[in-house]
């Protein structure tokens, strides 16, 4: 399980990127790796260049600026884990980190190239999708802004073209006093969840929602922002009651199915993780439900 | 540019070498250098056995190529070995029965040297979800966790 | 009498040297002018073999050699492996050539291997074969298999039944005609790898000058795979070595002899250079042997007061694509059924089928996790049938200590009658429930549903044939430097093989434990060995270890009497010493010792005295020693997700004397973690034309840390009449009866919605889905 050769890049300017991006042929991206290298290991995927994004100073960075949380492609996904700024403006992504991968992964591992990878059972492009955050494409012809709806397209495609690479993403940030809930199954601590729920809520005066977001990973191929479950939500006073029928909106997804699991128990995983997140989600809005499930 | 200069300090000792580009880390390790403590259990980044400090993060070194650890600091087992003798960690590991094998052992020390490092008083629940990234397959993890855990009180009294 | 080291809680020699990365692996062993292979291997599951064309590969700078089934030595080139265990209802011959020739039967069969200056070349290379085939219709699923229509996993053969075998005593049908109840079950338990995280390695090096053939393998069993490699290479075993150094795990398949490990001393002959092979983990999948695909359909009769009139049931075995062990492994399952109870009637049909997978062979259990599950789940069965408690049908079911030595009635698989020597299995079972507070147990479960927590309990019991024969050697001597060498034909992938022999040598001879310089799995230092399998080496190697220090010991203090001109039984041997406790109490050491009893060139020994002091012992078990034990695990299920996990597991375990609780522990600990394994997560899994889908680590689960509790263990130590130690093997107790106790405590946990699992390994999703189908969901959401 070697790799097959390939030239080295080690460019230390995103413009230089972008120029061997756009002139290799047959180049891959080398971001954290943590994907990319087990599938060179088996020969899945052989590359003729390899470009590295590691040295390119411009591609890391947390800012908060003009309510959005700004986050450099290569920031390594521990780096965001403990990052102060994350769990002051954006705590879902602090919390859904410590599920992805292991310690020894997440080293390495960095939000763009989990972004770019897009694995339909990771949790950070879930989300991304929940916050409609927006993602910064670099490029010889320059910096473009994609909404993640747009940017996610499918199993484990996404909008960037094969001479573009993710350069930020930008994260909303919700009000201060909103709450965030993540829940996932996965068999075993650390490995990718057979399905997840990531929601977000905004409560104002007599428990009302004012805000919701609720998106699943692991139960298609790629990340599903249930916007049935939010419409349900928004206007409504929080109670498990209406928990419960939020969550049982997910009964619309229609999953995958594979060797990990089949397509009705991710179904049935969905709307019990998106309950359990959006309990969670309620409690730290300051609203004390009652666990539905 | 299949073969890239490398300068990397392992285990304190700086070395340079032109290495082809797609030379993993782990064999960089094993094969130029010959410190053969470093194992690979799956090449694919779920065992742990290749485990490595890379400027102190624990990092899989077989999901790692040579030629991106140039500058770094890299440390193996046999660097957190004294000399002589053995760590406060591995003598624990000796006294609770924390290896059968040996094999994952290298991988499950490194681990368990960033834990410490930078929580010295971990709990039982906080060293096994520390520990999920390293597989063992002969201890069943009971003398792992309690050498982690006995390592800890013996590092917080030599500490003070 | 020197320090006491036999019983205590000695710490492992083997650890300094592994803990500081000077472990010595195979692949570490560094050696000039290695060359790397890669082999060319079956895409397919089933295939006629048309021609290879390696010409692109050899264009390749660095490569070296790319060779096929006709370009080995005579006699592998032609001839098939040899069948380790052969039986004679096995009806034909059923083993792989070590490079296919015509036909491949498995994904991942080797085909051809290239030879080249590093791996990342050899697998260049590799790629660049061209192989022709032509698909065959393949077999997966052995229920398939033994269709009359079913695709053949051999072309040539005329059915995929290979074997059908019936173990009985009594009158079955006598026994079931009258019973008050009788209960069914069918039952599954699927494949499952070894999966030492040291994957399989062979390092083959040829000396011209005197031509030895070194082979270092990762192997459980190198004597026997020198014998092997012997007979494929037309060599005589003299001019042959096997090693096996530090072995990173076992657990079964490597106890196996591989194509590997002939063709690369093949291709280190024909080229002149020293060849290297590292299994890689996909290799691994693919190609070590697996185990556990049996399907089991088993009655149990009973009487109104839940004792057993008789068992009987029908058992089908996947053999995967060879036999290269033979059947051991279902006659082992089909022997291990009646386990601690009293059945006096007991009748199971075996039949083994071929399939198109790698084939199987024992791994740490071998047919025990099986047999045990089938027997367990029946009397989980009949307690709920006829509402007792579970553990009480086993406790009225137990074979009780007074009945020793027991026969069960069979022919156990080491060809002696099944006579279990000894064993306590009510104090076994009464111990375990003690430490589990099983008592107590139905008060937390109601109280844990008050919560909206399901918590269940389940238990487990076995009996197991351990420290199988034929014998394991021991060679003591002291040298010259006072140490002591001891050289042993048992081997070390963990078990601390070095640190229990050592007590039992040092404790005998009367030296430092840290003074005992110990070979160990290297054909050069012992001329008659076996290997580890089967929880033998305990046994075997450890009495031999006994008998060879014993008779040293009566050599030590003979010469030391003469020389110190006192009377035998005044002398001690301590640290190394023979002090007469006599006269002016003179002091020896060891190292003159040895030196005298070397004598001097021309000069004849004294009368009596041997040359050299040294002795070797091949202890040969008159039988299987049998162990046993209970485990009980309880669990927590998460209802709405189907997740389980184990908060508390208890084992009671009898292996006889202990010689070192450490260890001892560590072996069972990490047994239950394999079953663990066995029970939730491993599951090797192929599709309907037998490709295999389960081929990663983030594929195939083994437990991580937080999947295994501490176990709470207790030795229940009853000493085994049978060998001078008394001891009985421990090395997979630990795993047997774990999936039993684990599928029972998740039924317990989940007795409100009367759900029912008969398989392993037991996922969320198919917890989920009864759950679904038994209603669970309305209440659960409704509440």
């Amino acid at each position: 399980m070697k790799p097959a050769p390939f030239d080295y890049h080690a460019p230390r300017q995103l413009k230089e990127a972008a120029e061997l991006l756009a002139t290799l042929p047959n180049a891959k991206i080398l971001a954290g790796g943590q994907s990319l290298v087990p599938m060179m290991n088996f020969r899945y995927v052989v590359a003729d260049h390899l470009v590295d994004l590691g040295g390119i100073a411009d591609l890391r960075g947390i800012t908060v600026v003009d309510g959005w949380l700004r986050i450099g492609a290569m920031m390594r996904q521990r780096e965001l884990e403990t990052a102060p700024e994350v769990a002051q403006y954006c705590p879902l992504l602090a919390e859904a980190l410590r599920h992805v991968g292991h310690r020894q992964t997440r080293n390495r591992g960095t939000i763009g190239g989990s972004l770019a990878h897009a694995d339909p059972a990771a949790e950070l492009p879930a989300v991304c999708a929940a916050y409609d955050a927006v993602v910064h494409v670099a490029s010889i012809r320059g910096i473009r802004q994609v909404p993640f709806k747009d940017f996610s397209t499918g199993f484990m495609a996404t909008a960037l073209e094969p001479d573009e690479m993710i350069a930020a993403i930008d994260l909303p940030v919700w009000r201060q006093g909103h709450g965030h809930g993540f829940h996932e199954f996965a068999r075993r601590h650390g490995d990718f969840a057979l399905a997840g729920a990531v929601a977000l809520l905004d409560v104002g005066a007599g428990n009302v929602v004012r805000r919701a977001a609720l998106s699943l990973c692991g139960v298609a191929a790629s990340p599903v922002r249930v916007e049935a479950a939010e419409v349900r939500l928004v206007g409504q006073p929080l109670d498990s009651s209406l928990i419960r029928s939020a969550a049982a909106a997910t009964w619309l997804i229609e999953p995958i199915s594979d060797i990990h699991a089949g397509a009705e128990y991710r179904r049935h995983l969905a709307q019990v993780l998106s309950a359990r997140a959006l309990t969670d989600a309620a409690r730290r809005a300051g609203v004390d439900v009652p666990s539905v499930v | 540019m299949s073969k890239q200069p490398t300068r990397v300090t392992v285990n304190g000792k700086a070395h340079a070498r032109i290495v082809e580009a797609r030379l993993t880390l782990a064999d960089f390790l094993r094969h130029e250098l010959g410190l053969t403590g470093t194992h690979l259990g799956c090449e694919h980044g779920v065992c742990g056995a290749c485990t490595v400090l890379v400027d102190g993060h624990s990092t899989r070194a077989c999901l790692m190529f040579a030629v991106q650890a140039n500058g770094c600091e890299v440390t193996t087992v046999e660097g957190l070995t004294p000399e002589g003798g053995l760590s406060v960690l591995q003598q624990a590991f000796v006294d609770n029965h924390g290896l059968q094998c040996g094999f994952c052992t290298p991988g499950m020390l490194v681990t368990l040297t960033e834990l410490l490092r930078e929580n010295p008083s971990p709990s039982e629940d906080e060293v096994r979800e520390a520990l999920t990234g390293n597989l063992c397959r002969c201890t069943g993890y009971a003398g792992i966790v309690k050498a982690a855990l006995d390592a800890a009180q013996r590092l917080r009294a030599a500490g003070g | 009498m020197g320090a006491k080291h036999f019983g205590a809680r000695v710490t492992r020699l083997e650890d300094p040297a592994l803990l500081s990365g000077r472990g010595r692996f195979v692949d570490d062993v560094k050696m000039s002018g290695v060359l790397h292979a890669c082999f060319v291997r079956s895409p397919y599951a089933h295939a006629r073999l048309h021609g290879i064309d390696a010409k692109a590969a050899l264009a390749i700078p660095g490569v070296h050699a790319v060779i096929a089934a006709n370009d080995l030595p005579d006699p592998m080139r032609s001839e098939a492996m040899p069948m380790l265990l052969p039986n004679p209802s096995i009806s034909a011959l059923c083993t792989q050539h070590v490079l296919a020739r015509a036909e491949v039967y498995y994904v991942g069969q080797p085909v051809a291997v290239v030879i080249a200056d590093s791996r990342y070349i050899a697998e260049d290379a590799a790629a660049a074969v061209a192989v022709h085939y032509d698909a065959l219709p393949a077999v997966g699923d052995c229920r398939d298999a033994v269709d009359e229509g079913a695709p053949r996993a051999h072309a040539a053969l005329g059915s995929n039944v290979l074997s059908t075998f019936q173990l009985a005593y009594g009158d079955v049908d006598a026994a079931f005609a009258n019973a008050p109840h009788i209960f069914e079950d069918e039952l599954w338990q699927h494949r499952g790898g070894g999966m030492a995280i040291e994957t399989r390695a062979v390092l083959a090096s040829h000396d011209a000058a005197t031509d030895m053939l070194t082979v270092w393998s990762g192997t459980q069993t190198p004597h026997i795979g020198r014998r092997m490699l012997a007979d494929l290479l037309g060599r005589e075993l003299e001019s042959i070595r096997m090693i096996a150094p530090d072995v990173g795990g076992g657990f079964g398949p490597k106890a196996i002899f591989y194509p590997e490990e002939a063709v690369i001393p093949a291709a280190a002959l024909k080229l002149g250079r020293p060849v290297k092979w590292i299994e890689d983990r996909r290799e691994h999948f693919l190609c070590a042997t697996q185990e556990r695909d049996q399907y089991w359909s088993v009655a149990i009769a009973v009487d109104a007061e839940a004792k057993i009139l008789g068992v009987r049931g029908r058992m089908l075995h996947d053999s995967g694509a060879f036999v290269p062990w033979g059947i051991i492994m279902p006659y082992i399952a089909a022997a291990t059924v009646p386990g601690p109870y009293v059945i006096p009637a007991y009748q199971l049909d075996t039949m083994v089928v071929l399939t198109n997978k790698v084939p199987t062979t024992p791994v740490r259990g071998a047919g025990r996790p099986q047999a045990v599950f089938a027997m367990e789940r029946l009397l989980d069965r009949v307690a709920r049938e006829l509402q007792l408690d579970r553990a009480e049908v086993r406790r009225r079911n137990f074979i009780q200590p007074e009945q020793m030595p027991y026969e069960v009635g069979l022919l156990f698989r080491d060809g002696k009658p099944l006579i279990y020597d000894s064993g306590d299995y009510p104090k076994g079972q009464e111990t375990a429930l003690a430490d589990a507070d099983y008592e107590s147990f139905r008060e937390r479960q109601r109280a844990a549903l008050d919560e909206g927590r399901f918590i269940g309990i389940g238990l487990g019991n076995y009996v197991e044939g351990t420290g199988l024969g034929p014998f394991e050697g021991v060679t003591v001597r002291v040298l010259p430097s006072g140490k002591v060498a001891v050289a042993t034909g048992a081997t070390n992938q963990g078990q601390g093989t070095r640190t229990t022999l050592s007590q039992i040598v040092a404790e005998q001879v009367g030296c430092r434990i840290e003074d005992i310089v110990m070979t160990i799995g290297d054909t050069g230092a012992i001329a008659q060995g076996v290997g580890a399998f089967a929880s033998r080496q305990a046994v075997n190697a450890g009495c031999s270890a006994l008998l060879a220090g014993q008779s040293v010991r009566a050599q030590l203090v003979a010469l030391a009497a003469r020389t110190l001109g006192v009377k035998e039984s005044d002398i001690d041997l301590d640290n190394g010493q023979a002090i007469a406790e006599s006269g002016n109490k003179p002091i020896i050491g060891f190292g003159d010792l040895a030196r005298l009893a070397q004598g001097i060139p021309g000069v004849s020994l004294p009368a009596g005295q041997a040359a050299g002091l040294e002795h070797t012992a091949y202890y040969t078990p008159q039988q299987a020693a049998y162990c046993s034990g209970t485990h009980v695990a309880e669990v927590e299920v998460d209802a709405m997700t189907g997740g389980v996990k184990i908060v508390r597991y208890t084992v009671a375990h009898d292996s006889g004397r202990v010689i070192n609780p450490l260890i001892v522990d560590g072996q069972v600990q990490g047994g239950v973690a394999h079953g663990i394994g066995n029970a939730l997560f491993e599951w090797m899994q192929y599709d309907e034309n037998a490709q295999p889908l389960t081929t990663s680590f983030a594929d195939y689960l083994l437990p991580m840390a937080t999947d295994v509790p501490t176990c709470a263990i207790a030795h229940v130590e009853t000493v085994n009449p049978l060998n001078p130690l008394g001891v009985k093997g421990a090395g997979e107790g630990g795993t047997i009866p774990a999936a039993a106790a684990i599928i029972g405590a998740i039924e317990d946990a989940l007795s409100p919605f009367d759900v029912h699992f008969a398989e392993t390994p037991l996922t969320p999703e198919r917890i989920v889905a009864a759950l679904r189908a038994a209603g669970a969901y309305e209440k659960l959401f409704a509440a």
